[in-house]
C-alpha cells in the first residue's frame, strides 16, 4: 500500500481472483459479488456448497471460492437437494439461469420447492438464452426479439412469460420468495439484504428459499449495458414486479 | 456364519445395500423393482440412512451426482425405461468421478416393452448408455445370494476407482426368492477428501465439474479416464467356470440365462455331449482373455451365446473368439426365458452341421 492510502474497498475474500469470462455489463458479476459478500460476512465460507448448472454461470465455481459442482441442464435443484439432505448443517444453494430453471429444469425446480428442499435458489432471470447467443427462453417477454423468435415472442405459439416466483410462491414448502435486480446501486443494495435473509432462513431451516434476480444480457439482447438497464426499468420490472412474495410469519 | 434369511432379489439387494453403509437412497418407482424402495422405506426407522422417493429417474441419477460429490455412499435402482432416462446422469457422474451405485433389474423391452424380466439392456449397460467415451464396472448376478454380494463388492469397487458401478440384473433375479446369508454391517467412515463439503481454512475449494471447455484438457480429462478403464479391465474381470476342463462345446450366459445354461450343460453331459459353461459375473470388464484362451484350445470346437435379446453379448463373445471358432447365438425376447430343452436343440442341431 502506498503511503498515504488506505483500502477503503475490495472484494470479498470469497471470490477468487479469476477473470471473470461474464459480458461487459453483465449483472451476474454483480451477483457474484453481493452474494459472495453476504457469504463473507456470515462467516460461512467453510460451511457453504453451491450448485452451478449449465447457462453463463457453469463456470461460477472459478469465481466463488467455496466447494462448488457444475450440474447438467436443469438438474441442479435435485443436485442441491441431495447435497443439502446428505450434510444438513452445511448452506447449500443453486445458481440458475432462466433456461435452466423455468424450462428444461421446471421439474425439478416445482418438485424441490414442493419438497421445502432447505437451500436457497439463485435464480438469475434475464430472459435470453445467453451463454447458446440469444435464443427465446421460457421468461423471454412478449414481443421480444431473440434469435429463435426474430419477429418478437408470440403469445399465441409460445406463450406467455413464466413468472417462477409468483408459482413457486404458491407451494408450502417455499419459506422465502423475493424478486430483486442489479440494475441500480439500490437495488443491488436490496438484493444483498435479500440474500442475507434468505441464508438466515435456511439457517432456521423453515424451507425453500427462492430469490429471483432480474437481470440483463447485453450481448443477447443487442444493446449497450446502459440500454440494458433501461430496459430493465421500462420493460422487465413491470412484468417481474420486485418485492417479497412469501416470507415466514407473513 | 452370517444371518440367513429367505428373501427376494429385490429385497436382498436392499438390505445388502443398508448393510453396506448406504448414507442415501434415491429412486423412483417401476415395476419390477419397486420392492428396493418400499423396503428401504419401511427399514428407515431402524437406521440412519437418507431415503428420498424422487420426481423421476432424471432426478435420481442428478440426486446421485449431488450426494457423491457431497462424499456420501449413494444408490439408485430402476429398471430398463428408468435406466434410460438416467443415461445423461450417468455420462456425468462417470466424467465428473463420482463413485455410486446403480441397479438395473432389467425387463423386456425395447419402448415400455413388458415387465418380464430381459436382457436387451446389455449394449447400453456394457458399451456406454450415455454421450461420450466412457466405461462403468457392470456387474451380473445370477442369484439372490449374489444380488447381497455384488450390492456390497459395487460399493467398494465405485470408492476404489471413483466410478460408477451397474448392477446389471433382471426381473427374475429381483423377483424370486432364495436363501440368503447376509454379511455383518460394514463400518463405513468415507475417507473422500476431493468431496465438497465445504472449505475448510487448510485447503483449496474443491469443485467437481464434467466441464473442460478447452480442447487439451477436455482430452487430458479423457486420456486420464481411459488410463482408469484400462487398470479396471486388468484388476476387476470376474467370470465363473462349470464343467469346461473337458468341455469342447462352450456355452456363454450370464444372470438368469446363466442358470438355465447350467442345466443344458447337465443335460448334455447326460447325453454324453462335452459341454461347459463360462459365466460372466462382471460383463464390464468382460472375461475375453478367457474366451480367447478357450477360442484357442484345439479342443473347443464352438461358442454359443444364450442371452434373453435378440443378440448383444455375443458380439463382444465373437471379438473374444476372433474369427478361430464358430460362435453361435440363441436367444428369446420379449420376457421369455429359454427352456434348456429348447436350447439343447439347437446347440445339437448346429453340432451336426459342424
Amino acid at each position: 500500500m502506498r503511503e498515504g492510502y488506505e483500502v477503503i474497498y475490495q472484494k470479498p475474500k470469497t471470490l477468487t481472483d479469476n477473470r471473470m469470462h461474464y459480458c461487459p455489463g453483465c449483472i451476474h458479476g454483480i451477483m457474484h459479488k453481493i452474494f459472495m459478500e453476504v457469504i463473507e460476512e456470515m462467516d460461512l465460507q467453510d460451511k457453504t456448497v453451491g450448485v452451478c448448472p449449465v447457462g453463463c454461470s457453469v463456470f461460477a465455481y472459478d469465481y466463488m471460492d467455496v466447494d462448488m459442482q457444475e450440474a447438467a441442464h436443469g438438474r441442479a435443484a435435485a443436485v442441491a437437494t441431495a447435497v443439502k439432505r446428505m450434510l444438513p448443517d452445511r448452506i447449500v444453494f443453486s445458481y440458475q439461469g432462466d433456461g435452466d430453471l423455468a424450462a428444461i429444469g421446471t421439474g425439478e425446480t416445482i418438485h424441490a420447492c414442493n419438497r421445502g428442499e432447505n437451500f436457497l435458489f439463485i435464480f438469475i432471470n434475464n430472459g435470453i438464452y445467453g451463454m447458446t447467443g440469444g435464443q427465446m427462453a421460457p421468461t423471454t417477454l412478449s414481443e421480444q426479439k431473440t434469435t429463435t423468435s426474430p419477429f418478437g415472442r408470440d403469445k399465441k405459439s409460445t406463450g406467455s412469460p413464466l413468472k417462477m416466483t409468483e408459482m413457486v410462491s404458491q407451494l408450502e414448502g417455499v419459506a422465502f420468495a423475493a424478486r430483486v435486480s442489479g440494475n441500480t446501486p439500490a437495488n443491488v443494495r436490496k438484493a444483498k439484504r435479500t440474500f442475507r435473509k434468505a441464508i438466515e432462513i435456511q439457517q432456521l431451516g423453515l424451507g425453500t428459499q427462492f430469490v429471483e434476480v432480474v437481470s440483463n444480457c447485453p450481448s443477447g439482447w443487442k444493446c449497450s449495458p446502459v440500454e440494458s438497464m433501461n430496459w430493465i426499468v421500462e420493460q422487465s420490472i413491470p412484468y417481474y414486479p420486485l418485492g417479497v412474495f412469501k416470507e415466514p410469519g407473513k | 456364519m452370517g444371518e440367513i434369511r429367505f428373501m427376494k432379489g429385490n429385497e436382498a439387494l436392499a438390505e445388502a445395500a443398508i448393510r453396506a453403509g448406504m448414507q442415501g437412497y434415491f429412486g423412483y418407482p417401476i415395476t419390477p423393482q419397486s420392492e428396493v424402495i418400499e423396503y428401504l422405506a419401511a427399514e428407515q426407522p431402524n437406521h440412519d440412512y437418507t431415503l428420498l422417493q424422487a420426481e423421476s429417474e432424471v432426478a435420481s441419477i442428478n440426486m446421485l451426482y449431488g450426494g457423491a460429490a457431497a462424499g456420501a455412499r449413494v444408490m439408485t435402482t430402476t429398471s430398463s425405461p428408468g435406466y434410460s432416462l438416467m443415461q445423461e446422469g450417468v455420462s456425468y457422474i462417470a466424467c465428473a468421478e463420482l463413485p455410486c451405485v446403480v441397479a438395473n433389474i432389467a425387463r423386456g423391452g425395447p419402448g415400455l416393452g413388458t415387465i418380464q424380466p430381459g436382457q436387451g439392456d446389455y449394449f447400453q449397460a456394457v458399451k456406454g448408455g450415455g454421450h461420450g467415451d466412457y466405461r462403468q464396472i457392470v456387474l451380473a448376478p445370477n442369484s439372490v445370494q449374489e444380488m447381497v454380494d455384488h450390492t456390497v463388492l459395487a460399493f467398494e469397487l465405485a470408492d476404489k476407482y471413483r466410478t460408477p458401478v451397474l448392477i446389471l440384473s433382471d426381473g427374475a433375479i429381483g423377483q424370486m426368492m432364495e436363501k440368503v446369508e447376509l454379511p455383518e454391517p460394514i463400518p463405513y467412515k468415507p475417507v473422500k477428501p476431493w468431496a465438497t463439503t465445504g472449505k475448510t481454512k487448510d485447503r483449496e475449494r474443491n469443485y467437481i465439474t464434467s466441464l473442460y471447455i478447452q480442447s487439451a484438457d477436455m482430452e487430458k480429462k479423457n486420456i486420464h479416464l481411459q488410463k482408469k478403464f484400462k487398470e479396471i479391465e486388468e484388476n476387476e474381470v470376474r467370470f465363473e467356470e462349470y464343467m469346461t476342463d473337458d468341455a469342447e462345446l462352450i456355452i456363454t450366459a450370464y444372470g438368469v440365462t446363466s442358470r438355465t445354461s447350467k442345466k443344458i450343460v447337465d443335460l448334455a453331459r447326460e447325453a454324453g455331449i462335452k459341454m461347459g459353461l463360462l459365466r460372466p459375473v462382471t460383463v464390464w470388464p468382460f472375461p475375453s482373455g478367457r474366451i480367447s484362451e478357450l477360442a484357442e484350445s484345439g479342443r473347443v470346437k464352438a461358442f454359443f451365446s444364450i442371452e434373453m435379446s435378440a443378440g448383444q453379448m455375443v458380439e463382444d463373445v465373437r471379438l473374444a473368439v476372433n474369427g478361430r471358432k464358430p460362435t453361435f447365438f440363441y436367444g428369446r425376447t420379449g420376457g421369455v426365458i429359454p427352456t434348456p430343452e429348447e436350447v439343447l436343440a439347437f446347440v445339437s442341431k448346429r453340432v451336426a452341421e459342424l
